[in-house]
């Protein structure tokens, strides 16, 4: 317990205590243990704070200060109309209340032959559902929030994509929190054999304003020639904490495409870690915050090319309001011996207010010599000489300052490729605009 | 790359040019610190009370402060108690009036480094202060320079002929308290090159100091301070060489520059310490604070240097843009072959308002080399309008060598713009190819493309300055193609 500040660590470490028997997959030894292995390790590293060049800008404090409690396993009963109006149409909806699983108000359509989808709770629960092996191949991201989630996850989303497996309407995972002073530790896995195809939506959201805590993961494998687009939309209450962590592991010549819309949350942290492990995998990277209030909206992305001839491509950008605050920090490592690696990548921020702040850091690690890497990053405001043209065309300066807004956030949610969750981007970003926009076509 | 025409090897070993060693009767104090050492460097120095207890003082603290562990170079642990702190030329104890009195011996080693001192005072109109292991051995140009009122003069002279301006100035860019190196280097440093420049004055020529670590087991801590009053200009100019040798020894050197209102101060360095071998033996560990501090409103700094020496480089020249339309600039082309590694960038600190920045930095990786571009670039919630364009790029020659970059990027004001732009790339196969095809040899296409990439950086350098360096770059670079 050496450098843990004394009481934090320990509160995390007696609710686990107190509720670790009616955790789920209480009856499997091995799950049992890791649960302990993990504790374990996030007691001996604590909780991370400004020392460590990962936290620099953001102090964790208030999550260790909040004290939250480990839910009992018994949702609260949601209204299914409050939930159809989050769902996303055609997609295949898997609902958690406060970390847990409600199958009643989940609802997934017939699956093609060879895909699963799962609630982890249940695998947990039955021996050998094979989740075992698949979390010795996922877990590995070593952060004191990734600890302490393996230590109480409670529930979260299994899919596997069978070798071949084309899977069309996207899967739509829709985490809710809904009780006050609640830890939610959610963990999802997804599994896609050679040459499957999936879109999965990562959704964060709350009913109401409550203060809770997420701390969630999701591991992502991809064989072969697999292609997974992953699309993680954060949505948590005002007063909310989020921490999220996204792993990938990429085999030769698949695809990840990962995008990031982080709206919500007090202070959210998502770190997004892809690995080229297979010779021509490709990923991209987007990724868009908004942030007013006092808002902190912190991501760290990483993109490790191990082998040679991948490719990565990352674009985020942020608009800051108010007295909210931004963190950027891109990791590109290119290993020895990648050589042939292609990497490229951008983070453009907008700074709306006198009070707003960004701290990007855009890093590049180069081991080997025949590559293409490049980065850029930018911070200003709206430019003057834009809006005298519009003002010019008979626009107001509040609407003028409205559509340049939308058009420099607009181009991430135009690379959507689903329309329904691209209709649904733009209509939230429009809600977040300090001035409503006529449609615009 | 495809075939090279000529042997790698045979190139590889190429000698480092100034590694000869003099042979000279020193006066040395025993290895080892503590604050009688300290006492002792500041007796034989004739140091005034103030810049003893301005010493002890940092001693103090150094005691309490360890070792920075954050950078990416890597080195075996320094053992402080092993280095000499003091090393003087003994035939210098009473310091030259004038060059007549310096040591042959001495102005033959300067003009073996191509620093004829002599020459230059005659011809080329370029004012040296040459410092040799712990002491300045010759300053030349002091009459003709103190007739405009500039003071250019060893820093131990200043401490005994200006300590008032001394005390003003020293310490309030870097203070004592700084960094670990900073502050051993406010408690044992032995001279370096003082400046002053009064105010409206034009300094008429350049001011160069050339450092020679020479002495066996000895670290060189110097340190500088020029000041720039209100509406003066300098361009200053310093170089460094040492012996070839299979030990470390250690180089932690303070450079403070003061900037008062419409001043300019433009600083150039060539630094070509010892690199060690090709194996990665011996070389200069090169840990130096460089500080600019633009004071008065439209006062302008700008760092320029090309670092191809030293086993390890591991600095940041800074500028803390503190007054309303200051400039602040850092031109660089850092060179690591065989085993160096440089850990090199800057931070801009915007205070003021309209201030502006630019830096430029080139890092070009050959055999084992690692280099990294750190930075930090600061818009603080004062700074309204500031301005930063950074652009950081990376040439790779050969599969083992890195380059890193890191940049930070802090914007508390909205009216801030910044841009970065870094780029990592090799000389491509298509490049090389044109050049052939054109009847240019590999090797000379190599360096023509090099000097390409750096001539951003060459044209902030001083006429004489940029043909040394653009050499000093090839003949780094020879052997690293293929």
């Amino acid at each position: 317990m050496n450098a843990v500040t004394p009481d934090s660590g320990l509160h995390y470490l007696e609710d686990f205590t107190r509720n670790k028997a009616s955790l789920p997959g209480r009856q499997q030894p091995w799950v049992a243990a890791l649960r302990e292995a993990a504790m374990r390790k996030f007691v001996a590293t604590g909780f991370p704070t400004r020392h460590d060049e990962d936290w620099k800008y953001t102090s964790v404090a208030p999550i260790e200060r909040g004290r939250f409690l480990l839910s009992s396993g018994q949702p609260r009963a949601v209204d299914k109309p409050q939930v159809e109006a989050r769902a996303l149409p055609g997609a295949h909806l898997l609902v958690f209340v406060d970390g847990y699983h409600v199958p009643s108000l989940s609802k997934v359509d017939a699956l093609p032959a060879g895909v699963s989808i799962a609630s982890l709770a249940t695998l947990l629960e039955r021996r050998r559902s094979g989740i075992e092996t698949q979390f010795d191949a996922a877990a590995s991201y070593p952060s004191a929030f990734a600890a302490l989630n393996v230590a109480c996850m409670t529930d979260g989303a299994c899919v596997h994509l069978a070798k071949g497996v084309r899977l069309d309407a996207p899967i739509h995972l829709l985490f809710l929190s809904v009780t006050f002073g609640l830890a939610a530790h959610t963990r999802s896995l997804v599994f896609a054999e050679e040459d499957s195809h999936a879109v999965i939506v990562e959704h964060h959201a709350a009913l109401g304003t409550p203060v809770y805590f997420t701390n969630t993961v999701t591991d992502i494998v991809l064989g072969r020639r697999a292609q997974i687009e992953h699309h993680k939309l954060q949505q948590e209450s005002a007063r909310a904490f989020h921490i999220a962590a996204i792993t990938a592991d990429l085999a030769e010549q698949s695809r990840l495409i990962s995008t990031s819309f982080a709206l919500g949350a007090a202070l959210a942290r998502t770190d997004i870690l892809a690995k080229l492990n297979g010779e021509g995998a490709e990923c991209s990277l987007d990724g868009l915050y908004v942030a007013d209030g006092r808002q902190h909206i912190d991501h760290h992305t990483r993109i490790d090319h191990n082998v040679p001839r991948g490719t990565s491509r990352e674009l985020y950008k942020g608009v800051l309001d108010d007295a909210s605050r931004a963190v950027f920090n891109g990791k590109v490592i290119v290993h020895p011996d990648a050589q042939r690696s292609d990497a490229a990548q951008t983070n453009r921020n907008l700074l709306l207010s006198e009070h707003a702040e960004i701290d990007t850091k855009p890093q590049l690690e180069i081991w080997a010599d025949d590559v293409k890497c490049s980065h850029a990053a930018t911070v200003g405001q709206l430019d003057a000489g834009q809006i005298f043209y519009l003002r010019s065309r008979g626009l107001d300066e509040e609407t003028a300052r409205a559509l340049l807004t939308y058009g420099f956030a607009a181009e991430m949610v135009q690379r959507i490729e689903h329309p329904g969750l691209r209709q649904r981007l733009d209509d939230l970003l429009r809600e977040r605009l300090p001035q409503q926009l006529e449609a615009l076509s | 790359m495809a075939n090279p025409a000529f042997s790698l090897d045979e190139l590889i070993g190429q000698e480092y040019r100034q590694g000869f060693y003099t042979p000279l009767e020193t006066d040395t104090v025993p290895r080892g610190l503590d604050e009688d050492v300290i006492r002792l460097i500041s007796a034989k120095k004739n140091e005034p009370e103030f810049m003893l207890q301005w010493r002890l003082q940092a001693y103090r603290h150094w005691l309490t402060m360890s070792e920075p562990k954050w950078s990416t170079v890597v080195h075996p642990n320094i053992d402080y108690q092993d280095i000499s702190y003091y090393s003087a030329p003994s035939s210098q104890k009473a310091g030259p009036r004038s060059l007549d009195e310096v040591d042959p011996e001495l102005l033959r080693t300067y003009e073996k480094l191509g620093v004829p001192l002599r020459e230059r005072e005659l011809l080329a109109g370029v004012a040296v202060d040459a410092v040799f292991d712990s002491v300045s051995v010759a300053t030349t140009f002091k009459a003709k320079l103190g007739e405009l009122g500039i003071i250019f003069c060893s820093f131990s002279d200043a401490v005994r002929e200006h300590p008032d301006l001394v005390q003003q100035y020293l310490g309030s860019v870097v203070p004592y308290t700084d960094n670990f190196f900073a502050t051993l280097n406010s408690a044992v440093f032995s001279d370096g090159s003082f400046c002053y420049i009064p105010p409206g004055v034009r300094c008429p020529m350049e001011l160069s100091t050339y450092f020679r670590i020479n002495a066996r087991n000895t670290g060189q801590f110097e340190r500088t301070l020029i000041i720039a009053d209100k509406g003066a200009y300098v361009s200053y100019l310093e170089g460094c060489t040492a012996p070839m040798r299979d030990e470390n020894q250690l180089h932690a050197a303070v450079v403070e520059l003061i900037a008062l209102e419409d001043a300019q101060i433009k600083y150039a360095t060539v630094q070509n310490w010892y690199p060690g071998d090709k194996d990665g033996k011996g070389g200069i560990y090169n840990f130096v604070t460089k500080r600019g501090d633009c004071r008065g409103a439209n006062s302008r700094i700008s760092w320029t240097q090309v670092e191809t020496g030293s086993a390890i480089t591991w600095k940041y020249p800074s500028v803390v843009l503190q007054g309303d339309n200051a400039v602040g600039e850092f031109y660089s082309v850092a060179l690591t072959n065989h085993y160096q590694q440089a850990d090199t960038g800057t931070k801009m600190i915007h205070i003021g308002r309209n201030t502006r920045s630019t830096i430029v930095s080139k890092g070009i990786s050959a055999g084992h080399g690692r280099n990294s571009y750190r930075g930090l670039v600061k818009i603080a919630k004062s700074a309204a309008g500031a301005r930063n364009y950074s652009q950081c790029d990376s040439l790779l020659l050969g599969d083992q060598c890195a380059a890193h970059t890191f940049p930070y990027i802090e914007v508390k004001n909205p009216t801030g713009q910044v841009e970065h732009e870094a780029s990592t790339s090799r000389i491509g196969e298509d490049q090389l190819f044109y050049c052939q095809s054109r009847g240019i040899s590999a090797e000379d296409a190599v360096a023509m493309i090099v000097n390409g990439f750096c001539k951003e950086v060459f044209k902030e350098l001083p006429m004489e300055f940029a043909v040394e360096a653009q050499k000093l770059l090839g003949v780094s670079l020879e052997g690293s193609v293929g």
